[in-house]
């Protein structure tokens, strides 16, 4: 763990790791100190890596089928679809993926509002992390409107569409974006461009987000700093490489589950009928993973206002860190802040829900009663109850808890010399 | 803090809810028919699967195309899976137009099972006129592309009724109880008997529109048998392979202090 002390055995392996020390970062990786308490919501980081390997294997492997044109997109899918070996195999994982991607990244994200991982010194780990999140959505967005169906066609006109509503040269901007003057083979064309960007893009900002992470170490559910390495902590190799592997394997049976078993019912039927720029479908809806987003765009009867609260929605979480003033993390001491959480957990929930009603009636109330919502507790309930809460007393070290909770004082000296 | 985790656990269950919730809002309640094709170990029904062919190609390709399915797939593992020659004489009984030859001319040929299943208009635009205006959807993925799949395209096809009191038609519209809308611009396709089929199924309208629902269901997923196969074996090993690892874990971190 100490990483100078690391000196590779065999001579060659010094000779190179003199010249690039990836030996001992290696080594850093592999003794890197993790709390031993962390919980199995810590495991979505290695599942979102997962992810993201596994979308870029397969997205390599469409890509050698698949032809970015108008005429022929669609096609090219179900020749994908029907003629390439597993074909159909690759493009479920791929589409799926997607979802199981977002899946895994709200539960990292609302793990971190949970446990407060944001605040200080980890805000630079929670702004990247944000980067790559709307990443994720650029890509995501991009990749849907891939196979060319109604739902593609119709889900980029309506988001290219947004641009328009920026004064003066929203017009210029989004006939700009579409390389047309409507969404046609030019924007086809580059949303395919930037699909196979994207991803890597979001590789190199995940290993700025370790690094950034291995610098203070990980937050753990205690929220407290811990001494390392010390009792409170285990190598992350082999310790935390298996419980992540465990946790993955859960995953993967729920990813395959849908893969094999209900492959399209987290998309819309609609995307199997070819794009059609003659005929509008009845409703148009984005993925589900975006629409919390939409409900919040849709409930402001102002085009620019919608887009500007929509937009800010996602960047108000970049200086949540600054709007949190409670200096203890773990909700777990927070009493008040934790009803909060639940509640805005149900808020975003609810948004997503009203996002794919119709924007009318009930629904459209709900949607702006939930966008309120949605603004008050990052600009008024998290400085607010900052100041007002009386947080629980917090234990002194991890193994604190452990021990008050009941563990026997035998296993707590038992291999502890060892880390 | 267990009483949270399971809060959490609530909340994520009700995320996959969600999609359920906005396809059921489009559905008009189609018929819930029990199709050997559901399920975990769901198959086609081989024989209905030809008979369905047979529907398909006496009846509905006369308006509807079929342009991603070729002859061979007819032959193909999880389909109908006719006999090498069956596939054969059947590309073989269709022209095929092909080109441009030697001397720059088209011509037309007997089909061969490579071929693509022949379109029976030229273009959108000629089986749109050809129509009264509505185009006849394209049926290699009609199953995935409507809410309700397989039920629908069967609730449709058995769905013809007069219209309601009150209710007046255009000339070529036709009322349909399971049609998003109750209108239609297709005249009911079945009529009893208007098939016979060779191995003496009866040929009722119901017969027959569960015959054809799931030969188009097979069209748009011809993976699906193959797809549920290897999806039972990765369940199985994955689920192995996850014991094992528990067991490791808990060996592992039996050597610290911590739950997990």
């Amino acid at each position: 763990m100490s990483d100078h002390e690391y000196t590779p055995k065999s001579k060659v392996g010094k000779w190179f790791n003199d010249r690039l020390p990836l030996l001992t970062l290696g080594a850093h990786l592999t003794d890197y100190p993790t709390p031993k308490n962390l919980n199995y919501w810590w495991t979505f980081g290695g599942i979102l890596t997962f992810c993201l390997i596994t979308q870029i294997v397969t997205g390599i492997v469409l890509a050698m089928h698949y032809v970015a044109h108008a005429d022929l997109a669609f096609a090219s899918v179900e020749h994908i679809m029907r003629n390439v070996n597993y074909g159909w195999l690759i493009r479920y994982i791929h589409s799926n993926g997607a979802s199981m991607f977002f899946l895994a990244v709200y539960i990292h994200i609302f793990r971190s509002l949970f446990y407060g991982s944001y605040k200080s010194p980890r805000e630079v780990i929670w702004i990247i992390g944000l980067m790559i999140y709307l990443l994720m959505m650029a890509a995501a967005f991009m990749g849907y409107v891939l196979p060319w169906g109604q739902m593609s066609f119709w889900g980029a006109t309506v988001i290219t569409n947004l641009f328009s509503a920026i004064p003066l040269v929203g017009e210029s901007i989004t006939t700009w974006l579409w390389g047309a003057y409507s969404v046609d083979n030019p924007t086809l064309n580059r949303f395919f461009s930037l699909h196979y960007l994207i991803p890597f893009l979001i590789l190199g900002l995940v290993v700025l987000h370790i690094w950034a992470l291995h610098v203070p170490g990980n937050n753990n559910p205690v929220g407290i700093d811990i001494k390392k390495p010390s009792k409170d902590t285990v190598p992350f190799h082999p310790y935390i490489t298996i419980k992540d592997a465990f946790a993955l394997l859960m995953f993967m049976i729920i990813f395959a589950g849908f893969v094999f078993f209900s492959p399209n019912v987290l998309g819309h039927s609609d995307n199997y009928i070819p794009a059609n720029p003659l005929v509008t479908p009845a409703h148009i809806v984005p993925e589900w993973y975006l629409l919390p987003f939409y409900a919040i765009l849709r409930s402001v009867p102002d085009k620019l206002g919608g887009v500007i609260l929509m937009f800010g929605s996602i960047f108000i979480l970049f200086v949540l860190p600054w709007l949190d003033t409670s200096k203890v993390r773990s909700a777990v001491f927070r009493p008040i802040y934790r009803q909060f959480f639940w509640i805005f957990v149900l808020d975003v929930l609810m948004l997503g829900y009203m996002g794919a009603m119709p924007a009318e009636g009930i629904y459209l109330v709900l949607a702006r009663v939930g966008t309120i919502y949605y603004f008050l507790h990052f600009l008024v309930v998290l400085p607010v109850v900052g100041f007002l809460e009386k947080t629980d007393p917090i234990p002194l070290s991890i193994s604190e808890p452990v021990l008050s909770a009941g563990a026997e004082l035998s296993l707590a000296k038992k291999e502890n010399g060892k880390i | 803090m267990e009483k949270f985790s399971f809060s959490k656990i609530i909340c994520v269950i009700l995320i996959f809810l969600i999609p359920n919730i906005i396809q059921s809002a489009e559905q008009t309640d189609p018929i819930k028919v029990n199709w050997s094709f559901k399920g975990l170990t769901g198959k086609f029904d081989r024989a209905s699967l030809q008979r369905g062919f047979q529907v398909y190609k006496e009846v509905c390709s006369s308006c509807h195309s079929m342009q991603y399915l070729s002859y061979r797939n007819l032959g193909e593992p999880g389909g109908p899976e006719f006999s090498e020659k069956e596939v054969k004489a059947i590309a073989a009984s269709i022209e095929i137009e092909d080109g441009p030859d030697s001397q720059g001319e088209m011509f037309t040929r007997p089909g061969r099972p490579s071929d693509r299943f022949k379109s029976p208009y030229p273009n959108v635009n000629a089986s749109i006129a050809a129509n009264g205006g509505a185009y006849p959807p394209d049926m290699s993925v009609l199953v995935k592309a409507r809410p309700g799949g397989s039920d629908y395209i069967y609730s449709v096809l058995v769905g013809y009724e007069d219209p309601p009191v009150g209710m007046v038609l255009d000339d070529g519209v036709y009322y349909n109880k399971y049609m998003i809308g109750n209108k239609i611009k297709m005249s009911a396709p079945l009529a009893e008997g208007i098939v016979e089929y060779a191995d003496g199924t009866e040929t009722s309208v119901e017969q027959m529109a569960k015959d054809v629902t799931t030969f188009l269901s097979w069209a748009a997923e011809p993976e699906l048998e193959e797809r549920h196969k290897t999806g039972v074996k990765v369940i199985i090993y994955l689920v192995l392979l996850t014991i094992l690892v528990y067991l490791s874990m808990k060996k592992i971190w039996s050597r610290v202090d911590s739950e997990i």
